[in-house]
């Protein structure tokens, strides 16, 4: 397998990373000399084996937890916005996303 | 003045706490201290941020509560820096990213506010990899930090920073996070202990999110004892705030310490001793080894038939994680901006590219391939299955054993630059770290000798799960035994 300059710029848009050109084919060289390494891990039998996802689970119960459905955070909207690149009226600005 | 006859910068935090309970020294005399010395070495890079108006409030603080006899509290005045991986409210937190550079967290991380509670007073934080992906701290944003024991090497990484400063006696103590080895490594290049617990045992409130299912918080310091004390004191149940954290009480991680390791079964997995094992690195393991058959320990061979793929896998799930995890930086909340964008698209890939660095990018755009479709199943799905294989095989290992020993690193620290334009030979570099951390299970290293350019090697242990305790007091009864861990590199 071997990941094309197509495939970058794909990846790249999902990532949503602007890559420079020169950018691109350097991760285009590297990531495929990654994907070498990787090609072992796709040759082992993994019949019938439960993905793990979570380590824990090999010695304990990790169904997920629920909290009691109330308020437990203070109103903390100034602090959080402190390092906003972008704020007015308490409200987080972006570019226009409807015209 | 201190009427002590060792300098402060030498003592331990246990050895520290003594003396500031006994009223020796205060806390604002120690503080001020290590922050000249921090003010001192400078060369080495290991601070992001000090702030001596902040420290100083917090040891006058601790003074008043020492003054008042609070016996409660077990840390009180003892100085440490933190990983500026941690969120802090009075100090920037960058995670080692231009993305972060200059952000104020509204809170502290939940290993933040434990220490503190125990009395911690905080130095600084310390410099890391960006986002703490990396194993040569040479991926920070703020960049590098020097090796104490040889200044044109790495400290290793991801916890370059704080394994430096420890070793450097620029702090007692720090706190670290491993991921993939990220606190193992660094301690064995840089000669000092460091541990990593059950995942789960520690908190990820507050942690900048790198790789959920692996990343934990663990203690550096100069001794086993030490890290057991630290160890005690930032983990324990967040139920509220990490949907993760385990629910088991806090637990006093000294207890076992002093517990005779006679009769000890000691895992050697053959495949740590392989030929990618630097020769010597593998005599200082061997001797170390030996010396723990003196001490009455049986050596016993086992298998972890799955190390080698440990590293692809580790490199599949991690990379996923982080893809999903960074997603949350994308130039509204908080963090980096680009100046010039055409839309709100735009705007999100130009901040990113901006913000984040070239290893952070790869890591990102391999967990995008390995989640997106037509692809998840062979490469994200495969990878957590054999993951469950790691898993299984420490289990089976811990049928024989009760600690596994091996190396933490095929080599000693290497030049920095050596390997920053090669990142799969860096990723083959953590091979020995990574099955522990797939598996989820407590591992530590402890500095067992020198290796080539008189630079240190760390010996790794590795507990079954919820085995700290063990885990610390096997390497404690080795540094009772030995004085490696209590070797300083020259000039500091």
């Amino acid at each position: 397998m071997s990941l094309t300059s197509a495939d970058i710029a794909r990846i790249a848009n999902l990532a949503r990373l602007a890559l420079k050109p020169d950018e691109s084919e350097r991760m285009r060289v590297q990531i495929n000399g990654f994907f070498d390494l990787v090609e072992k891990m796709r040759a082992v039998d993994t019949t019938g084996l439960e993905p793990l996802a979570h380590p824990v689970a090999t010695f304990q119960d990790v169904s997920l937890r629920l909290r009691e459905d109330c308020v437990s955070e203070p109103n903390m909207r100034e602090a959080n916005q402190r390092s906003a690149p972008a704020v007015e009226h308490g409200l987080f600005l972006v570019p226009k996303v409807i015209e | 003045m201190s009427n002590s006859p060792t300098a402060l910068h030498e003592l331990g935090v246990a050895a520290l706490a003594r003396q500031l309970r006994e009223r020796k020294v205060s806390a604002l005399e120690t503080a001020q201290h290590f922050l000249a010395r921090m003010r001192a070495h400078t060369e080495l890079g290991a601070f992001l941020a000090i702030d001596d108006e902040v420290t100083l409030a917090q040891a006058r603080a601790a003074d008043q509560a020492l003054a008042a006899g609070n016996s409660e509290v077990t840390l009180l005045g003892v100085p440490m820096a933190h990983k500026d991986i941690f969120v802090t409210k009075d100090f920037v937190s960058t995670a080692g990213s231009k993305m972060l550079a200059g952000y104020r967290s509204p809170f502290d991380a939940t290993v933040v506010a434990k220490l503190a509670a125990q009395g911690v007073v905080t130095l600084g934080k310390l410099n890391c990899d960006e986002f703490a992906m990396g194993s040569a701290n040479e991926n920070s944003a703020f960049g590098p930090v020097s090796n104490p024991w040889d200044r044109t090497r790495t400290p290793g990484g991801s916890s370059g920073g704080s394994a430096a400063a420890v070793a450097a006696c620029l702090v007692p103590a720090a706190t670290g996070t491993d991921t993939g080895g990220s606190i193992r490594q660094p301690a064995s290049f840089c000669g000092v202990t460091g541990i990593k617990p059950t995942y789960g045992r520690a908190s990820r409130y507050g942690m900048v999110a790198f790789a959920s299912s692996l990343d934990q918080a663990g203690p550096l310091a100069r001794s086993a004892e030490d890290c057991a004390l630290l160890l005690s004191a930032l983990c324990g149940p967040d139920l509220d705030r990490d949907s993760t954290s385990l629910d088991v009480p806090a637990e006093d991680f000294t207890r076992a310490l002093g517990t005779s390791v006679a009769g000890l079964k000691i895992g050697v997995p053959q495949e740590f001793f392989g030929e990618g094992l630097a020769p010597d690195v593998r005599a200082a393991i061997d001797a170390a080894l030996k010396e723990y058959e003196k001490l009455g320990a049986t050596l016993v061979p086992i298998s972890l038939p799955r190390t080698e793929l440990s590293i692809p896998v580790y490199y599949i799930i991690a990379p996923a994680e982080a893809s999903s995890n960074l997603s949350r930086f994308d130039g509204v909340k908080f963090g980096h901006r680009a100046k010039d964008y055409s839309d709100l698209t735009d705007m999100y890939k130009k901040t990113r590219a901006e913000g984040f660095g070239d290893e952070v990018k790869r890591r990102i755009m391999i967990g995008a391939y390995v989640l997106s479709h037509g692809y998840y199943d062979a490469y994200y799905l495969q990878a957590q299955r054999i993951r469950r294989m790691i898993a299984d095989d420490f289990a089976q290992a811990f049928k024989q054993c009760d600690v596994i020993a091996g190396p933490v690193a095929p080599t000693v620290a290497w030049k920095l630059g050596d390997k920053s334009e090669d990142p799969v030979a860096s990723y083959l570099a953590d091979i020995f770290t990574l099955p522990a951390s797939l598996a989820g299970l407590p591992g530590m290293s402890i500095p067992v000798g020198f290796g080539a350019g008189q630079m240190p090697v760390g010996m790794q242990l590795i507990g079954n799960y919820l085995q700290e305790s063990k885990l610390l007091n096997v390497a404690h009864q080795f540094q009772q035994a030995t004085d490696w861990h209590a070797k300083r590199p020259q000039g500091f």
